[in-house]
């Protein structure tokens, strides 16, 4: 939503929200609030707007109003801050390529790493405007169609945040191009169908869960009222108690050695439960977290591994599995003796590229410096150690 | 005092007034400096007359340590005392020369402190730029948690801001928007409150069945801190929210995620800060260096890192984060939406899921206790379950929309115990048990699950995560 302050500004900004439905009940009343009656609220907050007198009143400046257009992007539900523009299907197949399909997958159900935007969604939910696979429990996961309920959201979400590495890169055109590529892959849309600014509503009408938001004031007003209540009975409560859930055995060793995650002094210690010996796990676990201690303490993370990490290149890559790109170990094992592989995989990693590995485009890193990336490349070929 | 005595608080004939004398010596009387110096020399001279005597001790309880089992550090009450090596053989740090001062410039927790890490919770997120460290609880004391261990969730990973060049923008239905440098807003009039920041989906792994074995993974999305910054509503004051049609802020931050969420403006007038200052120093990057909001008593996600802008508007946003996540899934199909509040909530964190007690005796159960809503007014524990409790002895200080620590005394019998806490807050609201929960939301809604928390102590000492009812 764009803030004016008088009739000047509003004139100049006009033909930006002309189209937008509520731009008529929302600009015209902000306009007209002015100095008016002085009544008190809330523990005597001024309720008219007019600005009192502080001593540090004069702190701060009036933004520009191009320094206003460059920070308010947001886009409400009534569309009010959307910019006019459209983008097509096709448009958006063609972004969706290059942009968006190496984290989220072809046809937006995303690989193994990033959660579904599509699926799950049927043609009865864009009628009724609630999807029914919420109501069922078998439901692997829940994807980005089966939850939206305002089309701004997809929008304005995608026009600040995407794609996930270089995010306020797209156009207006292909935030419109995108949207209407994801709402292709969910059926709400046609093939050749064009997004645009004034056809939004339009859409919004057939989102598949436009129906399915309940609000619960309890949980968000100041004041709000709880829905579920305790109660504070002291003695002998209830039926017997009884253990309805606990970790099976198997998972003992999930978060690694708890052990290694308590204090080495104390009332207690953490369990062993990775080489579990029960009977004296407080014992063997003190000893063996002053060793481990001692150790780390002698031999930090090496750099490398923290660089590749601090890097994010392991959102991508794992040292000897397969994920999204090839793992470290398989790069290695592809470029050993190679005498031109550092140097072309620098430029793999600096610019990018596709193709070597499979389909998934690698992207390029900007953010890494020539020597941060020899570093990296030199630890990959070495087989990251 | 005999005659022979000087008196030693007399001037000396030396003693010359009103005039600066050098130190140590002459702030002894000319006699009891003789008297040192003769007392120095004496200890010197049998110190070394013994020193081949206190080497064969040493050596001799070096030579017991080894048939010393770890009885003292265990808590025996062994009547058969052994001599314990750390008490005869001194330590280097007491025979030799430690560290000048400012060897670090900024200190650092012992190495002995190493287990204490935030740490992710395999297979919860895929990636760690979006991702969440959860604070060990179960090594902490009071009710600050210390920087470095807050617990982190980022969206699209985190930055470390240049504060000169950061700017925070306030804009929308105002009467003067504004645009302040760090400079402009550290000058305002600012407060310091303490305040706890839990994350909506903290126990959200546990609505189903237990799925993580410590409170560090079943309760660290929350921290608590004493924010310095200055209040929203002096920031909208200056600004001139126009009342008649306002109802909402817009927090937006800097980062790439430029992350938004909706406030209502009955809460931003209340207790908001637009905050830099954290426990003392500044915010460190990964919680918003160098502005962030802070929402007391309201879920994380609304605590915007990296702080940009706010604008004021007359409807909600419904912003990524409040329409696609942090909407609680109802057993109907539907999702809450602007849920936000965090509920009366406790937990004991010693002992604790995958911790071991050393033996039989006396322990002190401690926990947390917390309630967006307002102060803790009592916490009762059960050792058997639920079905008996007694009122644990709250901590000062006991503050609003802030930890509370707790403590209650118990005598472990070597006989397996289900230890739990439950919390009420002064706007009556007592904690509900899961089973409470699941009846109203399923168990399907990720946030907001505020259960008592249950902790089996087995046969051999051993603390599990259960859920007991």
């Amino acid at each position: 939503m764009r803030a004016l302050k008088g009739m000047a500004r509003l004139a100049l900004l006009a033909g930006l929200f002309s189209w937008s439905l509520l731009a008529a009940q929302v600009y015209p009343a902000q306009v007209a609030a002015g100095p008016a009656i002085s009544a008190k609220v809330n523990g005597g907050q001024d309720t008219s707007g007019r600005v009192k007198a502080r001593p540090w009143s004069h702190l701060g400046r009036e933004p520009t109003p191009a320094e206003i257009r460059a920070w308010d992007i947001d886009v409400r539900a009534d569309f009010t801050g959307l910019p006019p523009g459209s983008g097509s299907v096709a448009k958006g197949q063609e972004v969706w390529e290059t942009r968006c399909e190496s984290c989220h997958g072809a046809f937006g159900e995303s690989n193994e790493v990033f959660t579904p935007i599509v699926g799950g969604t049927t043609r009865d939910d864009i009628l009724s405007g609630r999807v029914a696979s919420l109501q069922r429990n078998d439901v692997p996961q829940r994807t980005t169609l089966m939850k939206l309920a305002t089309l701004s959201t997809l929008w304005d979400y995608i026009n600040r945040a995407m794609p996930w590495n270089a995010p306020k890169s797209l156009s207006v055109e292909e935030v419109y191009a995108v949207t209407a590529y994801i709402l292709h892959l969910g059926d709400i849309v046609p093939a050749d169908f064009v997004l645009r600014s004034d056809n939004m509503a339009e859409v919004q009408a057939k989102l598949p869960n436009r129906n399915g938001m309940v609000l619960q004031p309890g949980l968000w007003e100041r004041r709000g009222k709880p829905d579920v209540q305790g109660d504070a009975c002291m003695r002998n409560c209830g039926s017997a108690t009884e253990i309805r859930s606990m970790l099976p055995d198997y998972a003992r060793d999930s978060h690694g050695n708890l052990a290694d995650q308590q204090r080495l002094v104390g009332p207690l210690r953490g369990a062993q439960t990775v080489k579990a010996t029960l009977g004296s796990a407080a014992q063997a676990s003190m000893a063996q977290a002053s060793a481990a201690i001692k150790q780390t303490a002698a031999a930090p993370l090496p750099d490398d591994a923290a660089l590749a990490r601090a890097s994010n290149c392991l959102a991508c890559h794992h040292a000897s599995n397969r994920m999204i790109g090839p793992a470290f170990k398989e790069i290695a094992g592809r470029y050993r003796g190679e005498s031109a592989a550092p140097q072309q995989l620098a430029e793999r990693v600096r610019n990018g590229g596709q193709g070597v590995w499979g389909a998934v485009p690698m992207p390029p890193h900007p953010n890494l410096n020539d020597d941060e990336i020899a570093q990296l490349v030199r630890w990959i070929l070495a087989g990251a150690l | 005092m005999t005659q022979a005595e000087p008196d030693l608080n007399a001037p000396t004939a030396s003693t010359s007034y009103g005039r600066v004398k050098p130190a140590p010596e002459n702030f002894l009387h000319p006699q009891q400096h003789l008297k040192a110096v003769t007392v120095r020399r004496s200890f010197m001279a049998k110190a070394l007359a013994a020193g081949a005597g206190v080497s064969v001790s040493v050596g001799a309880a070096r030579a017991a340590q080894g048939a010393r089992s770890n009885a003292t550090s265990s808590g025996s009450q062994d009547r058969t005392q052994t001599d314990d090596p750390a008490v005869l053989n001194l330590p280097a740090h007491s025979r030799g020369l430690g560290a000048p001062v400012a060897t670090l410039g900024y200190g650092n927790p012992s190495r002995f402190e190493r287990n204490l890490q935030r740490r992710e919770s395999p297979g919860l997120t895929r990636i760690g730029a979006a991702s969440v460290s959860f604070t060990p609880l179960q090594s902490l004391f009071g009710i600050i948690t210390p920087n470095g261990l807050h617990f982190e969730r980022h969206h699209q990973g985190w930055w470390d801001v240049d504060p000169t060049q950061h700017r925070l923008m306030i804009m929308g239905l105002v009467k003067n928007p504004k645009l302040f440098t760090m400079d402009e807003l550290m000058r305002l009039p600012s407060v310091s409150r303490m305040h706890f920041i839990e994350c909506g989906a903290n126990t959200g792994m546990e609505w189903a069945n237990v799925a993580v074995p410590t409170v560090q993974y079943t309760h660290g999305m929350m921290s608590c801190c004493e924010y310095t910054g200055v209040l929203l509503s002096t920031v909208l004051d200056m600004c001139g929210v126009d009342r008649k049609i306002a109802r909402y802020v817009l927090a937006e931050g800097a980062d790439g995620s430029s992350m938004t969420r909706t406030l209502d403006l009955p809460r931003a007038m209340d207790d908001v800060l637009v905050a830099w200052g954290m426990n003392g120093e500044m915010l460190r990057p990964e919680n918003g260096y160098p502005l962030r909001l802070v929402v007391p008593g309201v879920q994380g996600v609304s605590w915007v890192k990296y702080l940009r802008r706010l604008e004021v508007g007359d409807k909600p946003y419904y912003s990524k984060d409040e329409s696609i996540h942090y909407i609680d899934l109802m057993p109907d199909g539907r999702h809450r939406q602007f849920t936000s509040l965090q509920e009366v909530k406790s937990v004991v964190t010693t002992p604790s899921g995958g911790q071991v007690l050393l033996n039989k005796g006396y322990y002190n159960i401690s926990g947390l206790a917390w309630s967006g809503r307002g102060k803790i007014r009592r916490v009762d524990v059960s050792v058997d379950g639920g079905r008996n409790w007694q009122a644990a002895r709250l901590e000062s200080p006991i503050l609003n929309k802030c930890l509370t620590r707790f403590n209650t005394d118990w005598t472990w019998d070597g006989r397996s115990a289900v230890i739990q806490s439950r919390a009420s807050d002064d706007t009556g609201h007592v904690q509900p048990r899961i089973n409470q929960l699941r009846a109203t939301r399923g168990t399907r809604s990720i946030y907001h699950n505020n259960a008592i928390q249950s902790w089996r102590i087995a046969e051999s000492g051993e603390a599990f995560n259960v859920q007991a009812y």
